[in-house]
């Protein structure tokens, strides 16, 4: 247990005056303004968006500045900020299929309606260093300028769906469709789909993904292809009270992942395809699949699944493990002052190897 | 997707323009309704607050709604001295991007709507749509055809 102590104030003043100066750095190298990291970091701006469950990507620049680019700091930063906010209300659910995309590929489909398309992406780099970034200001030919409208992309589960080949989503009524907040009331187990999918989306980066890996790997085997990722801009609307209709009160960019995967059919359902899903703030992908992936496992009840015992089935494990906040704010705290636990600790021990102690000699002088 | 309510054709027209004023870029905005002259006077019915709205995903896309994370929006509420009200939410912590908002939708109630149509929402419109049309035509650059190639084996 952490006991208050006091004191410390003056050492406690200068490492924070070190640390301003050590995020610094070097005086003679320019300093990064906020907007370049919003800009040039965009993906270290949207994990920090997406961990942090706040889509404002120049405050989570700030929080990558402020935190010499710790990204889990910088998350911690923006739920704090979080926490200030008055809440206006809920937004209306986004229509992903609405989607204009940057990106959207599928694996399972080669010829889609509105087409594969790559968007700006890693995939099919050779990851090999390029040391022409070395040099500042250097010129890069610019893609070639047109104008095009974002053609319909229309899902791609959408046409396994037309088959009844893929188990159907299918919104409850508006009355059931009322999901519980995560940010509202502490998470309770069992917990439905949607509150699971709130704190997948906000959950660590590494943590969703390992857990992801280890369904790959065979533990709660779930055999996925990626139906669908798309990337892209969607609206948001959410009511005015004051008027009594809704407007588009902004945009975000989102990242959304449908995985078909392999299911033999029970007892109630024929075979079928079924469905893990991803959606995530900002371009992150690796999280969005990530995410449907764990989805999918945890969804091993609704489908009357075996429960092979695997990590990504237990969702205490998964739920009460994916949040790098909560985690660090436990593990860190260990290392600030225990002195008065360490003293009780420290008693027990002597106490326990004076008996002992004690014990041995009685024993030898029988 | 104003099909899901019912709105009079003068509360579609305005839920378009506050959808355009929220989402414009807000140097540009600003640029725009100064370019215009003297602000009309008003007073707060509510001073821009910032604050945040849960946006809300489906599961599967088109199932139960779920929390996916807050977005940070600024809003208020002005009135001008004729007494026409003007309301703003708009992305973002910029409070003075936000009086602006709620300034033009006030304005568009009375006899300023065609100027302000024509100065301001017409030219944002049309930076942002060509915007959009430049970005969509990056993606359709990188459109790909896959071609699945004969295995063999048979």
């Amino acid at each position: 247990m952490y006991v208050a102590v006091k004191g410390g104030e003056k050492a406690i003043d200068k490492a924070h005056e070190w640390l301003d100066e050590a995020r610094r750095g070097d005086p003679a190298v320019a300093e990064l303004s906020v907007p370049q990291i919003r800009e040039q970091l965009a993906l270290a701006v949207n994990r920090v968006m997406a961990e942090g469950s706040l889509y404002d990507p120049d405050l989570a620049a700030l929080a990558i500045k402020q935190a010499r680019g710790d990204l889990i700091e910088a998350i911690f930063l923006i739920r704090a900020y979080r926490t200030t906010l008055p809440r206006f209300g809920y937004s209306l659910p986004v229509d992903t299929g609405a989607m204009e995309c940057d990106r959207r590929i599928s694996a399972t489909f080669k010829d889609v309606p509105g087409g594969q398309v790559l968007g700006p992406t890693f995939d099919y780099t050779h990851r090999l260093l390029d040391f022409a970034l070395e040099a500042e200001r250097l010129e890069r030919p610019a893609p070639e300028a047109g104008a095009a409208v974002h053609p319909e992309m229309p899902r791609v589960t959408e046409f396994l769906n037309k088959e009844g080949l893929i188990q159907d989503e299918v919104a409850p009524a508006p009355a059931e469709d009322q999901p519980d907040d995560l940010t509202r009331q502490p998470l309770e187990l069992p917990a439905a789909r949607p509150l699971r999918l709130q704190a997948l989306t906000r959950g660590d980066e590494g943590f969703v993904l390992s857990m992801a890996y280890s369904t790959q790997r065979g533990y709660a085997k779930n055999h996925p292809f990626v139906g669908e990722l798309r990337i892209g801009t969607v609206g948001v609307e959410a009511e005015i009270p004051e008027l009594g209709f809704d407007i588009e009160i902004g945009e975000v960019v989102l990242t959304e992942c449908e995985t078909v995967n392999q299911f033999l059919g029970s007892k109630s359902e024929p075979p079928q395809f079924t469905r893990g899903y991803g959606l995530v703030f900002g371009q992150t992908e690796r999280k969005a699949i990530s995410m449907a992936l764990v989805d999918r496992a945890l969804r091993w009840k609704e489908f009357g699944e075996d429960d092979k015992g695997a990590p990504a089935q237990d969702e205490e494990f998964v739920l009460y493990h994916c949040d790098n906040i909560q985690a660090t704010g436990f593990l860190e705290h260990i290392k600030l002052p225990h002195y008065v636990d360490f003293q009780s600790e420290l008693e027990l021990v002597r106490k326990i190897r004076r008996e002992a102690d004690e014990a041995r000699h009685q024993e030898a002088a029988e | 997707m104003a099909d899901r309510q019912e709105l009079t054709e003068a509360e579609a027209a305005r839920r378009s323009w506050m959808s355009l004023l929220a989402k414009a870029p807000a140097g540009r905005l600003a640029d725009l309704w100064q370019a215009r002259g003297a602000a009309p006077g008003f007073e707060w019915l509510r001073a821009p607050e910032v604050g945040g709205v849960m946006v809300r995903g489906r599961a599967g896309g088109t199932g139960a709604a779920f929390n996916l994370g807050e977005m940070v929006v600024t809003r208020c509420a002005l009135k001008l001295a004729d007494g026409r009200v003007g309301h703003a939410m708009v992305q973002g912590r910029d409070r003075k991007k936000a009086e602006i908002a709620a300034l033009v939708d006030a304005g568009m109630q009375g006899a300023e709507a065609e100027g302000l149509r024509a100065g301001l929402l017409e030219v944002l419109e049309a930076e942002m749509s060509s915007a959009k049309a430049a970005r969509a035509a990056k993606a359709d650059q990188t459109k790909v055809d896959f071609f699945t190639m004969v295995r063999g084996e048979d």
